[in-house]
């Protein structure tokens, strides 16, 4: 297949029902490379768009548990391995007393892993992208909602893919170039 | 049916929208991104950014003071050691906390009102946080050895001591403040691409892109964006307990009477939430005057936070009534006298006015009247951040000063230095506030947006 000229159609809308009934048509239709984006998180629309789960809490997750083992392992290795206190007979692996530490690191890793780790998946920060070349999709941010079908799909037909897009009901369609 | 408490109370609710009527997606994105995109600040920004630069100014002369002197320039000496830096540390810290009770409890608990006021409480978290972890650095006698809290591999092989509050504090208080950031940036950042998208200007296009990271709204991004706020929300709740209660610990751990009581974390958590949460209310009632935000941060959101406020304070009340309780009933002669000397004792005068600020005051609250009366509110809130100070005062100073031995009891009188570092660092949380409202938007946009869709599918 060669190399596509364009990145794909845009289509505008002017309410999250409708784009999010158009995504659903376009995924019906059987193209499978689409996105939409919207000025805010709508219910449904990443599952219409074809994306199922985020393994972002399993990223959490795992990042705990690692901030949780550091923390106590930090802590252990001072108290009684690298320098070891006689604290009136007390036992040197006085975990009740490391808690709060391992609890703290706990947070501070999972936090730092669902930030990062969100920015990462997401492929940011990423400055340039060709969907910023629609004039219009500066109006993404405020009150307009978009769907696009990536030039990639094994579907895509510039013309074809046009008129389909038209028969949901859009404002507009526009190719966004590269 | 029609009289139930139920229907009146959804009565009510619908008399208070969170949200004035007639706002679309279009128009709370411009209204809020105008505030931070107009070509000139109002003339009482430009007035209140340059008395609390003074301010800021003031701290560092008194820091510079402090740094090249030492810690004698303040009132502190023995007994009392601790004076107005571990007093501001604990105030500062505590009005934190309701910025993230705002964003992270509220948010799990599907609160769509804390909308409105989440950002600028989140703001409002991080510049107190900067203001209390000054004083634990400056506090110290060579505060350019500060980084001897954190363990690292040196040369003198020694540890910090892993079982001692203090330690704990130190992580504790620098974990809040990095994901209270966390938290705060994630959240801005579709507002940041909302200001990138409409900023007209060459300089902010480019500095609010930068910003954003290429934001553009995908739907898989938006999807993830709201798991990550989830389990942060989720990992904030637990840490902003955990903050205020290791705070009281660097008390309780001690033998200290009045600091040695089991009561002290859920006392000093409740408390924590009463403070921040007159401070809220404090800054957010001239700030919705001043920009005429009205419509976004409602009379209901102001009568939401007097009942939380009213909520916390009978806690905190609770609170001291225990303490005086637990000291009687121990039998132990030193608490008993400590109890006693705090109501009769030289400072008693500090007590009683800490319980009219804090526990008198706020009584006003149970009237709908006054809820819905601005300037009442703000008075009550003021009120409320002068008497949680003052709490700070009474546990710090009044358990040390006298304490077991009455050859070594002493008195504590702050200096002119003290004063100046307090008061310098309101200036810098006024300061960076100044700057926050002028740079960033003040209200979560988006989640205005998502808002005006709920209120859309409602009818």
């Amino acid at each position: 297949m060669p190399k596509p000229t364009i990145y794909g159609l845009m289509a505008e809308f002017s309410a999250p029902e409708q784009l999010l009934e158009a995504a659903r048509r376009t995924q019906d239709a059987g193209y499978r490379r689409i996105d939409a984006f919207a000025p805010f998180p709508i219910e449904g629309l990443a599952e219409a768009v074809g994306f199922h789960r985020t393994r972002l809490p399993l990223v959490v997750l795992i990042a705990g548990i690692i901030g949780a083992s550091l923390g106590f392992y930090l802590q252990y290795y001072a108290a009684a391995v690298s320098y070891p206190l006689n604290v009136g007979g007390r036992p040197l692996n006085s975990w009740p007393a490391f808690i709060p530490i391992t609890f703290e690191l706990t947070v501070l890793f999972a936090a730092f892993a669902a930030v990062f780790g969100m920015l990462a998946m997401n492929g940011l920060p990423m400055p340039y992208h060709p969907v910023f070349n629609v004039r219009r999709f500066a109006l993404a941010s405020r009150d307009r909602f978009f769907l696009c079908v990536k030039a990639r799909d094994p579907m895509f037909d510039t013309e074809k893919t046009r008129r389909f897009l038209e028969t949901l009901n859009a404002r507009g369609v526009s190719e966004i170039e590269f | 049916m029609a009289d139930s408490p139920a229907d009146k109370f959804a009565e009510q609710s619908m008399e208070a929208p969170i949200i004035g009527p007639g706002y679309n997606y279009a128009s709370v994105t411009d209204k809020i991104s105008a505030i931070v995109l107009s070509r000139r600040p109002p003339k009482w920004w430009i007035l209140g950014f340059a008395v609390a630069f003074a301010l800021v100014m003031m701290l560092l002369v008194a820091l510079t003071y402090l740094f090249a002197v030492g810690v004698g320039i303040w009132g502190i000496q023995t007994p009392v050691g601790w004076g107005f830096a571990i007093i501001n540390f604990v105030w500062w810290i505590g009005i934190g906390h309701a910025g993230t009770l705002i964003s992270a409890i509220l948010l799990l608990l599907r609160q769509p009102w804390r909308t409105s006021i989440n950002r600028f409480a989140e703001a409002m978290t991080l510049f107190a946080v900067s203001c209390a972890g000054l004083f634990p650095l400056i506090h110290m006698g060579r505060p350019w050895l500060a980084y001897w809290l954190f363990p690292y591999p040196d040369t003198m092989k020694m540890w910090p001591n892993f079982r001692s509050p203090l330690v704990w504090d130190a992580f504790a208080v620098s974990t809040y403040a990095l994901v209270s950031f966390l938290f705060w940036f994630i959240g801005l950042l579709p507002d940041l691409a909302t200001l990138r998208d409409r900023a007209r200007n060459r300089a902010a296009k480019v500095l609010y892109g930068f910003l954003a990271m290429g934001w553009r709204g995908s739907a898989i991004h938006w999807a993830r964006h709201e798991t990550a706020s989830l389990l942060l929300a989720g990992l904030a709740t637990p840490l902003v307990l955990s903050v205020h209660t290791i705070v009281s610990l660097d008390f309780a751990y001690a033998i200290i009477p009045g600091w040695h009581a089991t009561i002290f974390p859920p006392y000093f958590v409740a408390g924590a939430i009463y403070a921040g949460f007159a401070m809220v209310l404090t800054l957010s009632i001239p700030v919705r005057k001043l920009f005429g935000l009205e419509d976004f941060i409602t009379m209901r959101h102001l009568d939401n936070m007097g009942k939380v406020m009213l909520a916390t304070g009978l806690i905190v009340g609770y609170g001291y009534m225990m303490e005086a309780f637990t000291a009687f009933y121990s039998g132990n002669p030193y608490e008993r006298f400590m109890i006693a000397n705090r109501m009769r004792g030289p400072y008693a005068v500090v007590y009683w006015l800490l319980i009219t600020c804090n526990i008198a005051a706020p009584q006003f609250l149970w009237f709908r009247k006054v809820r819905a009366n601005v300037a009442a509110l703000f008075s009550i809130a003021m009120v409320v951040n002068v008497g949680m100070w003052l709490e700070r005062f009474v546990i710090v100073v009044t358990s040390l000063h006298r304490d077991f031995l009455p050859s070594s009891w002493g008195m504590y009188y702050p200096t002119r230095w003290d004063w100046a570092t307090f008061i310098g660092t309101i200036g810098l949380f006024l300061a960076l506030l100044f700057l926050f409202i002028r740079f960033l938007p003040l209200i979560s946009i988006f989640e205005m947006r998502t808002l005006v869709a709920s209120e859309e599918e409602k009818g």
